[in-house]
């Protein structure tokens, strides 16, 4: 033992803890270029996969030539859906229970689907190889707008489903119908609406974008022909999902397949789907007996990787003259593309769309969301949001002001009318969610008081009084709920494995540690709060607690990351598996100290005896005796697996507020200022939350304001290169101002609820709340997004407010 | 396709190799001599994520073709560190959280390594220009701005003792 006797605080800083804003680990390998991301992933005898594309969005393929393609030297196979036919594995089941071609099979249903795939000795070679395919099509009608495509003679679609009278998720009632999905109570709704006095109604529609992470997606096949087993690095966010299917779908046992997640290069929901041409570099590899490299390109991931939104909303408030809201309906029709991918948990159609009563008490509500096909691609992932949060929160939070405007009500003061009161938590919602706990007024009235609101009401309306004002000013205010941390097994599954995660722990004989997970890191920086979690709950420093994530063949069975789960499932799993650790170093304590279990008390990092200070075990002292020499009766060894189920999802919420100027000649929208307070529980890394924070208003910012993918009549997709698909650079990016208070999820074992996703889901109607509230003294209630200066100098000319 | 002969000096090394004409910088670096550091994020010269130093510029590697580097100096992430120190700008993204994916953090310290020469006392205006031509998908850049600071101030506090 140290001479030198540390305090409890000492003791408990040098764990660096929850609550610590503890550096990366991470870090390291990334600063000096030592990243292992798929593409640099190199093996012996690697052969390159690249894809042939559809040029058109709907027509039947007449002939394809693969003779060029494999006269080239250095092509070593051509494959097409009619190769694939054999294998049964020209079409895969999607996540959302439907089908999809992995290459068009006879007919191309959007521009740049797959069509064939060239192998080839190096990248180059396969480029010249997709060249060389020639594809001759028919073309046939498109259909691009979702109502256009239910009305009684629009082209069919998928001839694949013909006659098929019902999905996945109930009856289909025309030919290019998914499906209908409603929840909550029509008639409790309606009769609301029958005898409310106050009704607004708006129609918006949150545009089709792309989460266009900065690593596209990519993957290195390996397939040993002797051992008849599967390798497969790949960028995805949930790998043993990916084992399963592969496994499903190839045949081979899923103890032969071995699927790793390496370090990901950014995901935001792009990288939860299984893609065309993962299945088409597995197939080419076990064709070939040899690995190969498939990485797409900008443009190929922006046109043919899952995109996000595509909800085309209306909405409904019933409400008192005062101001309550009473009742709630909402009709969306959503735009699915080709083929339902959707990735949502099997039960639900339309993810999470019900939270959107959001943070207020509202007496009866209803939704009804419609999928339809278009011959667009297919997707519909939570672009860092938990499924399809975004867009109802975006729904509720745009009523909400839309109802404010209508009875001259200020947008703060109908927020307090109608929230959740604190001592109504648990709150169960009119969509049956229970909310765990929450307390906005409190953090609506520090929001308000941080930005002094009033001061900014009186300047806007200075400014609204002078017929010069070069600007118009606008204030956002949002204040959202969210439902992460996906899911309680009985409501959750993906093809019928229950969304649980996942958590190993061992703890070495000298006291130091590693952990693996079930959840993939994709920057959120999984390594370095994982390990904070552990050495909290077990008295371990974390520098010396290792954390492995991404490849199945080590790591226990998870869903993986997305929907902000990763805290609120993974990091419950973490401290399951650590307390059961916990009680049995208890015991082992016990033994050495000679006392009984029930005479020790647990401080920071050791088992003291009770009321003789002199007398503990450290946890490393209980580890090295675990191993050396166990109490009789007691396993040796020092490790525990945890699979947590959530009791419930967590619901972390925020209040926004913007300011922006918007330049009267120019339409440019200047964000002023823009503050978000966040609450998502206990804080495990507070540098790191506020990173995840900075990086989902930016991404929110970047929907709001340029983010779409437009499409021209013939289904071309007019911008998918950086040249034209918004990221904001340093420049254009606001600065952001952070803030918090904390109510602890009561059901999480740490009391975390998740936070990534929040600043995504809050931040978007907040920009477009300022833009609209810049326009409001004219009557608008509604601009869509996104506020691009054209748009928005159009919105100025339209009211005769451009100068 | 008939290859050239180039010679590139990278990281202080001199590397020689035949390339085919059409072969790209950032795949010269990457499949040819190993270099993993600049990463592909869009082909089109816009994310940055391929940034290395050509002759003393900042350069996108996806658009430039290794037989224009013939006779140049290249370098790129990995040969920022001198004997295992850091170089201040990798310190500075590091204890600023200027990362998280780490996916644009290759091409940001090369681009912030050579704007602190350009300008090596820059106000945070001009680092968020100096800086635009580098996406960044994780952080909204506020903590690379605190990064790009950090470096300054160190490189100034080194240049002064």
């Amino acid at each position: 033992m140290s001479a030198v006797i540390q305090t409890p605080e000492d003791r408990e800083a040098s764990l660096a803890g929850i609550g610590v804003s503890r550096l990366r680990k991470e870090d390291a390998r990334f600063i000096q270029g030592k990243g292992n991301y798929v593409d640099d992933i190199k093996m012996p005898g690697m052969l390159h996969m690249d894809i042939v594309r559809s040029p058109i969005a709907h027509g039947r393929i007449k002939r394809i030539n693969k003779e060029a393609a494999l006269a080239i030297p250095g092509v070593r196979a051509v494959l097409t859906a009619e190769d694939l036919k054999p294998l049964k594995l020209h079409w895969m089941p999607t996540l959302a229970g439907d089908v999809a071609a992995v290459l068009a099979d006879e007919k191309v249903h959007f521009q740049m689907q797959e069509v064939a795939v060239v192998i080839a000795d190096d990248r180059y070679i396969a480029a010249d190889g997709v060249e060389a395919v020639e594809v001759e099509y028919e073309e046939l009608p498109v259909v691009i707008d979702p109502y256009a495509a239910l009305a009684a003679d629009a082209p069919v679609l998928r001839e694949d489903l013909a006659g098929k009278t019902a999905g996945a998720h109930g009856p289909r009632d025309h030919h290019n119908h998914i499906f209908t999905w409603e929840a909550g109570d029509r008639s409790a709704a309606d009769a609301a609406f029958a005898a409310a006095p106050i009704k607004v109604e708006q129609h918006m529609h949150y545009p089709r974008v792309h989460p266009c992470p900065l690593e596209t997606c990519g993957c290195v096949a390996s397939f040993d022909p002797i051992r008849g087993d599967l390798t497969t690095y790949i960028t995805s966010q949930a790998p043993h999902v990916v084992r399963t299917v592969v496994s499903m779908l190839s045949g081979i046992p899923e103890s032969k397949v071995r699927i790793v997640s390496p370090d990901i290069g950014g995901g935001f929901g792009n990288k939860v789907g299984i893609y065309p041409g993962y299945v088409c570099a597995i197939v080419s590899s076990i064709v070939l007996g040899r690995p190969v490299k498939w990485v797409e390109d900008r443009i190929e991931n922006i046109s043919s990787t899952a995109f996000a939104r595509d909800y085309h909303m209306d909405g409904e408030l019933a409400a008192t003259e005062d101001g309550k809201i009473l009742g709630l309906r909402v009709n969306v029709l959503a735009d699915h593309g080709a083929f339902d991918a959707c990735a949502d948990p099997t039960k639900f159609p339309a993810g999470l769309f019900h939270i959107c009563s959001g943070s207020y008490d509202i007496g009866a509500a209803h939704c009804s969301v419609k999928g339809v096909y278009t011959n667009k691609a297919p997707g519909g992932v939570a672009y860092r949001c938990s499924f399809r949060v975004t867009e109802a929160v975006y729904l509720i939070e745009r009523m909400v002001d839309v109802l404010a405007q209508r009875l001259n009500i200020d947008k703060a003061e109908i927020r307090r009318r109608n929230f959740i009161r604190k001592e109504q938590f648990p709150y169960t919602s009119p969509f049956g969610f229970e909310y765990d706990s929450g307390d906005y007024h409190t953090a609506l009235q520090k929001a308000l008081d941080a930005l002094d609101y009033p001061a900014l009401r009186a300047e806007q309306a200075a400014k609204r009084a002078d017929p010069n004002s070069p600007t118009l000013m606008g204030i956002g205010l949002v204040s959202f709920t969210e439902v992460v941390g996906a899911g309680p097994s009985k409501m959750c599954d993906i093809l019928g494995v229950g969304m649980f995660d996942s958590c190993e722990i061992r703890i070495h004989p000298t006291g130091s540690a590693i952990a693996r997970m079930g959840t993939i890191t994709q920057g959120q920086g999984h390594q370095t709060t994982y390990a904070q979690i552990i050495a909290t709950e077990l008295g371990i420093p974390s520098e010396v607690i290792q954390v492995e994530e991404g490849d199945t063949s080590t790591a226990p069975y998870g869903l993986g990351t997305y929907g902000s789960r990763s805290t609120p499932v993974a990091g419950a799993a973490i401290a399951m598996a650590a307390r059961k650790i916990h009680a049995k170093a208890r015991k082992i304590a016990a033994h050495m100290l000679e006392v009984s279990e029930a005479d020790l008390d647990w401080e920071v990092d050791r088992f003291k005896v009770r009321g003789d200070d002199s007398r503990f075990k450290t946890m490393a002292d209980v580890a090295w005796q675990s191993y050396h020499q166990p109490p009789a009766g007691l396993e040796p060894g020092l490790e525990a697996v945890h699979y947590y189920d959530p009791p419930n999802f967590t619901y972390p919420f925020g209040i926004y507020l913007c300011v922006v100027d918007i330049d009267r000649a120019t339409g440019e929208s200047k964000v002023r200022r823009f503050y978000a307070l966040d609450d998502c529980g206990t804080r495990i890394n507070p540098m790191i939350i506020e990173g995840q924070i900075h990086g989902g208003l930016t991404e929110g910012f970047a929907v709001a304001m340029g983010q779409q993918m437009p499409f021209d009549a013939q289904g071309n997709l007019l911008g998918n290169t950086l040249m034209d698909y918004f990221l904001p650079t340093a420049v254009e990016t606001p600065k952001w101002e952070t803030d918090y208070t904390v109510t602890p999820s009561p059901h999480h074992p740490l009391g975390a609820k998740g936070v990534a996703e929040s600043p995504h889901v809050g931040s978007i109607p907040t920009f477009t709340s300022a833009v609209v509230d810049a326009f409001a003294h004219v009557g608008v209630t509604h601009l869509d997004m996104p506020h691009t200066s054209f748009r928005v100098w159009q919105a100025l000319r339209d009211h005769g407010l451009a100068l | 396709m008939a290859k050239k002969l180039i010679n590139v000096t990278v990281n202080g090394k001199s590397e020689e190799r035949a390339v085919e004409p059409r072969t790209l910088l950032v795949h010269f670096l990457r499949e040819d001599l190993h270099l993993t550091g600049a990463h592909i994020g869009c082909e089109t010269s816009h994310c940055g994520a391929c940034t290395v130093d050509l002759d003393g510029k900042s350069v996108k590697s996806c658009t430039h073709l290794a037989v224009q580097c013939d006779g140049s100096q290249v370098t790129t992430v990995e040969g920022l560190a001198d004997k295992g120190v850091l170089h201040a700008v990798q310190e500075g993204f590091y204890k600023e959280h200027g990362l998280q994916c780490g996916f644009c953090t290759p091409g940001m310290l090369v681009r912030a390594y050579r704007f602190l020469q350009e300008n090596p006392n820059p106000s945070e205006d001009e680092i968020r220009v100096g800086m635009s031509g580098n996406l960044c998908r994780c952080t909204g850049y506020q903590n690379i701005v605190k990064a790009v600071q950090y470096a300054a101030r160190k490189l100034q506090s080194a240049t002064a003792a």
